[in-house]
């Protein structure tokens, strides 16, 4: 094949430099890190790292973690379906500036996201007083963590959903239709099955930003040790008390996490074709 | 309320819609309008003292500045990546394209820290780099260097499928009319990827522009020399002001829309493009 056509490829020897200045610069800026991750959490041993696991902080960083994601990323995986099925089966005016809408939480800055929160439900914010006084605590509280995850992961299954939906078309759920199937059965039995992969997709990329958010949880959480800490505030408070064992141990738990994530999105690439998100996340 | 079934016999649009903008409104709209609503209500003296004070501008530069370098850097290497993932054969092909969207998946603060820890001066790479008297850890290059982590897949992405996509008949002309390899590059196959990676640059600073997680650890958080704007929202929160926190949350907000605007504009470009 690069025979046929010797003037439209490198030389051998460029094509060797180009190859390992690439693997040279992956190197350098992503594999290294990901090592360095392990590396730190296994340095004093194995022991030292599943003590830094069993800490009961630890333990309860990672249960908050997971109630958070528990909550978040289903709500926004309905949300998802919901949008998709509006914006792709349908016809209607405005749609690009829905969809442009729902991308906006990917544009905001981290810290930007947590903060309109602490302007509506903070100390001195809008509704601030307000729930002072009925003993609701929403900011420096769990369900400030909530809202924030929610806010920063909204769009990642609605953006995997609707360029999908909108290619698959309605004939399927037509045809269903028309043989007398109700709009749920409809659903259920034609749509769902014909998403479930590019769903499942959002899903993981959902549920990884949502598992590993740091900027907006750590402007609402407040940073109360075993109340309102998740995983990576956690990473960050032990690492700023030099426990770097610990930090790294912690770590390595979200960057597992992130390697098993890329792993099954791998695998829903080249079995599924589902496409390729990248680009805006 | 539908006009004709023939148009869309499925249902549930009423109900898909509502909880759509209903959700929407909820969780995004209103609470960014909180911001909008607050800063509108400050007034432009008060908005400036903090929005445009000197530290808030060195902040300003440095994230914008930093994000900007970033995403040059990978504009190059990245363009280089997406080219011997589409062009080449080698081993371990498919784990590197696999490997590609690690800073995406990788949570922020795990990189932050992973980063300094390489790039302090006793750290693997840092130790390294300080005998040349290059400090990268505690200053704006260390911000850049997080930055360079983060924008990676923005731009590989972009250019990737576009250059996959390339047909390689062009090359051939160019070379039968005597370009070289070089020539051909740059007056053929750079004029078609161009706007890919323009989009993809625009992401990576957009992105650049707001990140916090990844870069906290290494930058030294010094007021006006290594302070990213993001930080210093936090700072004024911290000291309860509000006010300030909004300005400077304000000023990030409307440029990070006009870079979304351009990305947008862009892709306008390149739809127009490909339909000639």
């Amino acid at each position: 094949m690069s025979g046929s056509h010797p003037t439209t490829v490198e030389s051998p020897w460029a094509r060797r430099a180009l190859i390992g200045v690439g693997f040279l610069f992956l190197a350098l800026f992503l594999f290294l890190p990901l090592v360095m991750v392990f590396a730190g959490a296994l340095a004093k041993g194995w022991q030292v790292f599943f003590d830094a696991l069993v800490d009961p902080d630890a333990l309860a960083a990672i249960r908050l973690t997971l109630l958070v994601a528990g909550i978040s990323v289903p709500v926004n995986a309905v949300f998802g379906v919901a949008a998709a099925w509006a914006i792709a089966k349908f016809d209607f005016r405005g749609k690009s500036l829905l969809i442009s809408l729902i991308d906006l939480p990917f544009s905001v800055s981290p810290v930007v996201s947590g903060l309109v929160f602490v302007l509506l439900f903070g100390a001195q914010g809008w509704l601030g007083p307000w729930l002072t006084e009925h003993g609701v605590r929403i900011i420096f509280a769990v369900p400030g963590i909530v809202l924030a995850t929610v806010f920063v992961t909204f769009p990642f299954v609605a953006r995997e959903l609707i360029p999908l939906m909108a290619e698959q078309g309605r004939d399927d759920e037509e045809a269903a239709r028309s043989l007398a199937a109700t709009g749920w059965q409809t659903f259920w039995h034609v749509t769902l099955p014909n998403i479930r992969w590019g769903l499942l997709y959002g899903v993981l990329l959902c549920n990884a930003r949502a598992m590993g958010e740091f900027g907006a949880v750590s402007v609402v959480s407040g940073h109360i040790r075993g109340l309102t800490n998740t995983m990576p505030l956690h990473v960050e408070i032990l690492y700023n008390e030099y426990d770097f064992v610990g930090a790294f141990a912690v770590a390595s738990l979200l960057a597992s996490l992130a390697l098993v994530t890329l792993g099954v999105k791998t695998v829903l690439e080249w079995r599924f074709g589902i496409h390729r998100a990248g680009a805006a996340h | 309320m539908r006009r004709s079934k023939q148009r869309s016999a499925l249902p549930g649009f009423g109900l898909t819609m509502g909880m759509t903008l209903f959700w929407l409104g909820l969780v995004v709209l209103v609470p960014l309008s909180a911001l909008v609503i607050r800063a509108a209500g400050m007034g432009w003296a008060g908005f400036a003292e903090v929005g445009l004070s000197p530290r808030a501008l060195a902040a300003y530069r440095l994230s914008f500045g930093a994000a900007l370098a970033a995403a040059a850097i990978n504009a190059v290497f990245g363009l280089l990546i997406a080219w011997i993932l589409v062009r080449y054969e080698f081993p371990g092909k498919k784990l590197i394209d696999a490997a590609v969207d690690l800073p995406f998946a990788l949570p922020t603060a795990v990189a932050g820290i992973a980063l300094v820890s390489l790039y302090s001066d006793n750290g693997w790479v840092g130790s390294l780099l300080a005998p040349l008297g290059i400090k990268v850890a505690y200053t704006p290059l260390g911000v850049t260097i997080a930055l360079v982590f983060i924008g990676l897949p923005f731009i590989v992405r972009s250019v990737q499928p576009v250059l996959a996509d390339l047909g390689r008949d062009v090359e051939e002309a160019a070379a039968t009319l005597g370009a070289t390899r070089g020539q051909t590059f740059r007056r053929v196959i750079l004029p078609a990827i161009l706007p890919a990676l323009l989009t993809g640059f625009a992401l990576a600073f957009a992105r650049g522009v707001g990140e916090y997680g990844s870069i906290i650890f290494i930058a030294g958080n010094m007021p006006f020399k290594s302070e990213i704007a993001p930080l210093l929202i936090i700072t004024q929160l911290e000291q309860f002001d509000y006010d300030g926190a909004t300005a400077i949350a304000c000023v990030m907000l409307v440029l990070s829309f006009a870079m979304l605007l351009f990305v947008n504009l862009l892709q306008a470009w390149r739809a127009r493009r490909g339909t000639r």
